[in-house]
């Protein structure tokens, strides 16, 4: 008796997990309608998307859901084929193209800036050197009364102060654009901290998202630390301008962040546009990518489904959808660019055959 | 097969499904930390390095695990003295009436509070008064953390402390205060040692609770990977390190990850287990 009753309880789990397993796989049809289409990935440009989303969903009737999860999130959701889209801040380098399991395109949404945001009683103008960067990051600059900072910052009342630094404490893209540029003005920071989406800090507080880095700034007087532009804005936090590789002074602004992308662009438009030539460019600014797959035929989607993506991601390019960057503060593509992410999405096959 | 057959055979199925869940679980984990088990070893619970830059990754959990352990155990000494006095209170003291019937829903509402709004509370409240006080510069840190862990987990601590207090036979505390006994002499020579499997139950479930705490940790702790060197330092719980950096993770530093999670999970049976030890010590 004792016997059959195991056997049993194990039939009704077995079957039990059966299926729940076959109710995951949806049943092939190639020549299905697209209902909804999911994306998934990078924080920093969330804002941009959920605005223009929203508007794309208004007024085509397809249903665009994006998931902020994480740029590093994202790629794994492409990796693993449940989404139709990802997104990034970082693009992918040549290993981790490799990584995944078939040929993947990059195409450039808008321009963000990652900014330097800081809280000091009477809310001083600052401006910083690369130098400074790297001595207050990497925790040499102790107080907001050094006499480094003062030099660069001449008739500006410095508090004697203890700095606080507050970093991402998950791993993010805004992370990734901040240690990248760090990595390009500082051999120290390259040596000992590195470029990456997480990174081993010597100095300083962790708080989660954009949201909670500038949430710890604002209520910590002394703090800085650096944040997506939007988030500072729209908290009304003080940014640094910052010396860029020409020797000026920038402030971020659509018009600095736009100027950064003034250089040369790779056909596959994967480039980093952090400590830029540009004289007038704001020197932490990035492109921010969507990322798919060029054979758009993969886990059972339909043509309908591949076109329709296509066509949501060149209507983010068009510039119906490009001029409401500025609203939530990132910079429109420059329009060679969007020419690069136009010729980026011609390239998507569908079984082999472009599907435009 | 009568409804009597069926009954029994639901709740034989639903049982073992609990357990194949349960060893799911830790299936999964074990699988998903082989990885990291391969690159690091045991090394991986004593290293102090946490170090995703991709060329010299390198991950261990020591920094997490003395993290957890401390918020929690200094939760519960906070907690301690509040947990006891309320069980006290409810189970003893004051059992009808208006006011201990207000302080038990009060005290059932702590439990149903989400932690975010706690660590809400903690960063908008706590953390200005700590930093104040002059406790550490910016009142961030494990003293923080622990502080909102113990009124987190004092209803966890005193319900069940006040529901075996008030199970103590009458008989017996009626004999101790015909022989003269004062008030407090009933509590410490007749109820603690009748109730005190039970109370001390309440605190290792406390105690489990305080070590899987993720969010409000997370918004108070710092969040810094480094050693922490005091109590008032800086530091992260590997619940918190798990929710902080399991979304951007891949690769090695993924099933690194992975292998926190079944460290906590080995490490919450360890606590209960001895929680369970010392329970059948005390009421034997």
């Amino acid at each position: 008796m004792k016997k059959f009753q195991l056997l049993f309880a194990a039939i009704i789990a077995v079957a039990l997990m059966a299926s729940c397993g076959n109710a995951g796989k949806d049943k092939t049809a190639s020549n299905k309608k697209a209902k909804t289409i999911t994306g998934a990935g990078a924080t920093f440009p969330q804002p941009f998307y959920n605005k223009i989303f929203k508007s794309y969903t208004k007024e085509k009737g397809l249903l665009v859901t994006y998931g902020g999860i994480g740029s590093g999130g994202g790629i794994r959701s492409l990796k693993d084929k449940i989404v139709d889209f990802g997104a990034s801040d970082a693009f992918l380098n040549d290993k981790k193209l490799a990584d995944m399991p078939a040929e993947v395109l990059h195409v450039p949404t808008c321009l963000g800036a990652v900014v330097a945001a800081y809280n000091l009683p009477g809310k001083p103008e600052l401006k910083f050197t690369p130098e400074l960067m790297e001595g207050v990051f990497m925790g040499k600059i102790k107080k907001w009364n050094d006499a480094k900072i003062a030099a660069v910052n001449p008739g500006v009342k410095l508090p004697d102060m203890e700095i606080t630094v507050v970093y991402r404490s998950d791993g993010s893209g805004t992370t990734f654009i901040f240690s990248d540029y760090m990595s390009k003005v500082s051999a120290d920071w390259k040596e000992k901290i590195g470029a990456g989406k997480a990174l081993k800090w010597p100095v300083g507080i962790g708080a989660k998202g954009n949201p909670g880095v500038a949430g710890t700034i604002s209520q910590t007087e002394g703090a800085i630390g650096y944040i997506g532009s939007e988030y500072a804005f729209a908290m009304g936090i003080p940014v640094a301008s910052i010396q860029n590789k020409a020797g000026n002074f920038i402030l971020p602004s659509v018009e600095s962040v736009s100027a950064s992308a003034k250089g040369e662009m790779p056909a596959d438009t994967r480039v980093s546009l952090t400590n830029t030539d540009a004289a007038d460019g704001y020197p932490i600014s990035s492109f921010t990518w969507l990322i798919l797959y060029k054979e758009q035929n993969y886990n059972d989607r339909s043509a309908d489904q591949a076109a329709q993506t296509i066509k949501l991601i060149e209507w983010v390019v068009s510039p119906e959808a490009q001029k409401e960057t500025t609203k939530v503060h990132y910079a429109p593509l420059p329009d060679a660019a969007v020419a690069k992410a136009k010729a980026v999405l011609g390239k998507v096959t569908y079984n082999g055959k472009a599907l435009k | 097969m009568n409804s009597e057959k069926i009954f029994k055979y639901l709740l034989v199925s639903s049982g073992v499904l609990m357990v194949l869940i349960a060893l799911g679980i830790v299936a999964t984990l074990f699988v998903g930390s082989i990885p990291s088990f391969k690159e690091f070893g045991f090394g991986f619970l004593f290293s102090t390095e946490w170090d995703p830059t991709e060329g010299r990754e390198s991950y261990g959990a020591l920094p997490f695990i003395i993290g957890t352990l401390l918020t929690s155990i200094l939760a519960l000494i906070i907690t301690f003295p509040f947990a006891f006095s309320i069980s006290l209170f409810l189970g003893e003291y004051f059992k009808d009436g208006a006011l201990p019937s207000f302080l038990r829903s009060v005290v059932d509402l702590l439990a149903g509070i989400p932690s975010v709004v706690y660590g809400l509370w903690g960063f908008y409240a706590l953390k200005p008064l700590v930093a104040e006080l002059g406790l550490n510069a910016q009142g961030f840190g494990i003293f923080t953390s622990s502080v909102i862990l113990a009124i987190m987990i004092i209803p966890y601590a005193s319900s069940l402390g006040a529901e075996v207090i008030s199970m103590v036979p009458g008989s017996l505390k009626e004999a101790a205060y015909s022989l003269g006994a004062t008030r407090f002499e009933v509590v410490r020579n007749v109820i603690v040692p009748n109730a005190g499997s039970g109370i001390f139950a309440g605190y290792i479930l406390a105690l489990g609770r305080a070590i899987g705490e993720t969010m409000a940790v997370t918004m108070l702790i710092g969040n810094s990977n480094n050693m922490p060197t005091g109590i008032f330092d800086l530091g992260n719980t590997m619940a918190s390190l798990i929710a902080n950096q399991f979304g951007e993770a891949e690769g090695l530093k993924y099933t690194s990850l992975i292998e926190i999670g079944l460290i906590l999970f080995v490490i919450t049976g360890i606590v209960n287990y001895i929680g369970k030890l010392i329970m059948k010590k005390l009421s034997a």
